[in-house]
């Protein structure tokens, strides 16, 4: 008997005039997906292939050149000081701000929140004024500075603090909801059973994290890495000396050298694509996890 | 700020996590952020005014402020757009599209920039095309546009998708049998529901797209009442040692932040209240 609840014809289910209600005809969802790839292809693929393409374009020889020519290789340096600074210290932030908020409740917690949010939203051009202000001649510790000899702006110092600033909320940002969402009683259990505090960080609270941390520091890495605006204001653009590669890529621009230009950016460009596809990893375990949950 | 409800928790730490928190945000955040807001006081009511209302400054809030929203409502309708392809429809290549969305929040701004500006030069891969219609991308307004629109992308994208993934179809179905057409199911059920999300990343776009610098400069070229930003007069008047011109109008683009984050947090407060 059960043949005949299936009385709708095959053919005539998949033909176009049999759709569910809660669905578009196929005319349309061939025409939103076409829209929206054309919108896509346009603002993400074509920039992507611009530079992969401009990269190359004068061949291998031209590329390798461009990279370890010392001017570049000077800023691939400095860039890699000023993330192994920056990174870590804004791990370590994140991290304790994420424990703070998601193991205990207090007051103000939702204003704390909200303050580690606001670097994203200043102008990475304010972010360099800021600590202009600050150490600049005419600035707050401006005397003080040059009367101990000491140098801030135009120096390292400025593009570590500014680049520390201007990527402090991304790795807060990702375990504040991950820690959120975990809970406390897994930490509680150790505890009671007996385990240390630093223990029970090391062997409960870290793996259960280590998916979000790891993105998080690829994220706050590249987007360190990259960071421009802030730093050309507060570097001073000394070649060789306090260009980081974002700037070196500006200069050669500038400098109609558009191969060499594209050739550095597409260090940062693989960088980037590494960053999104351990997003996308992060993403695939998180949905693993959730699925072996729910049975 | 950190007086705790103790419930007497076995959990360790927080005056170690909490000390170092608001050490580090006093430090890097909090004390740099006052040093301008002092030193923009310190320099009076009548220069402040004179700074901040230059016609030549005026001109750059007008670009950035409409450039700005121009590309933010491009994204809330692209942005809506691709959310519900990739919730809703499945095509070849789905996945890398998907993973693609994230592109302009990890690539570098001035990669951003010149890639843009080589591909809408009038002997670029698109620009060439424009031309023949008499379109001028780069070194115009529309370039700054192009670029807001660009670094802006991602968020409507991601604060839709998981909006849209977890509507119980149940909704939807609903309205299906009592009548209504998939335009108004789609009209009065599906895109209330998205509002809140899809306004919270418009303004995460427009915030974004205000403060933006390494991308723009690239492709404006920056001509004075024209195609010149707000950030850029900033970037301007520190390499002429003008720290108090800087500073006024760095302090208007730091309330404009503030004030654009309130308004998010408020979004968020009803998307949350909605869900």
């Amino acid at each position: 008997m059960s043949s005949s609840i299936t009385a709708v014809p095959a053919e005539a289910v998949r033909s176009a005039r049999w759709r569910r209600a809660t669905e578009e005809p196929v005319w349309l969802k061939r025409s939103l997906i076409g829209l929206a790839l054309a919108f896509l292809g346009l603002f993400l693929v074509l920039p992507l292939l611009v530079v992969l393409y401009s990269a190359f374009s004068q061949g291998l020889h031209a590329w390798a050149m461009a990279v370890t020519e010392p001017d570049a290789l000077a800023a691939i340096r400095l860039t890699l000081l000023v993330v192994a600074i920056a990174v870590p210290a804004n791990l370590v932030f994140g991290v304790a701000t994420a424990w703070a908020v998601a193991k205990f409740e207090f007051r103000g917690k939702s204003v704390l929140i909200s303050i580690i949010d606001m670097p994203f939203a200043i102008s990475p051009v304010v972010v360099g004024l800021i600590f202009v202000v600050m150490f600049g001649s005419q600035g707050w510790l401006g005397p003080w500075l040059s009367a101990h000899d000491l140098k801030v702006l135009y120096a390292v110092p400025g593009i570590v603090i500014v680049v520390v600033f201007g990527t402090l909320p991304f790795i807060a940002r990702e375990l504040i909801p991950l820690m959120q969402q975990q809970g406390k009683e897994e930490e509680e259990a150790s505890l009671t059973l007996g385990a240390s505090g630093w223990k029970t960080f090391w062997y409960v609270t870290l793996p259960n994290i280590k998916w979000g941390l790891i993105y998080g520091v690829i994220l706050c890495n590249a987007r360190a890495m990259g960071e421009f605006g802030a730093v050309a204001v507060v570097s001073g653009r000394i070649r060789g000396e306090t260009n980081t590669l974002p700037l070196h890529i500006e200069v050669l621009y500038n400098e109609y050298q558009f191969t060499a230009a594209f050739a550095v950016s597409s260090l940062l460009t693989g960088l980037a694509l590494i960053t999104i596809v351990i997003k996308s990893l992060v993403e695939w375990h998180d949905e693993r996890r959730a699925r072996r949950a729910a049975h | 700020m950190t007086s705790v409800n103790r419930t007497r928790s076995v959990i360790p730490g927080f005056g170690l996590t909490m000390g170092l928190s608001l050490f580090y945000l006093g430090l890097i955040f909090v004390i740099p952020v006052a040093g301008l807001l002092i030193y923009t006081a310190t320099m009076g009511w009548p220069a402040f005014w004179a700074a901040i209302s230059h016609p030549q400054v005026m001109a750059s809030y007008k670009l950035s402020f409409t450039a700005s929203l121009i590309g933010a409502s491009v994204n809330l309708v692209f942005g809506g757009l691709v959310a519900w392809v990739l919730v809703r429809y499945r095509f070849p290549g789905k996945r890398l599209i998907d993973a693609l969305v994230d592109l302009p929040f990890a690539l570098p701004t001035a990669v951003a920039g010149i890639s843009l500006v080589t591909l809408y030069a009038s002997t670029g891969w698109v620009g060439q095309y424009l031309t023949l219609f008499g379109v001028k991308v780069a070194y115009t307004q529309l370039g700054v546009v192009v670029a807001l629109t660009y670094i802006g992308l991602p968020f409507v994208v991601r604060t839709v998708q998981p909006v849209l993934e977890d509507l119980e179809a149940e909704l939807e179905e609903a309205s299906a049998s009592l009548g209504a057409s998939r335009f108004t199911t789609v009209r009065r059920v599906i895109l209330p529901a998205l509002l809140p999300a899809a306004l919270t990343g418009f303004a995460l776009a427009f915030a974004r797209a205000l403060g933006e610098y390494g991308s723009v400069v690239f492709i404006s070229g920056n001509l004075p009442y024209r195609t010149e930003i707000t950030p850029l007069l900033i970037v301007g008047k520190i390499e002429q040692f003008d720290y108090h011109g800087a500073a006024a109008i760095g302090t208007v683009m730091l309330v404009a932040a503030f004030l654009v984050l309130l308004l998010i947090n408020g979004l968020q407060w009803w998307a949350a209240k909605r869900r």
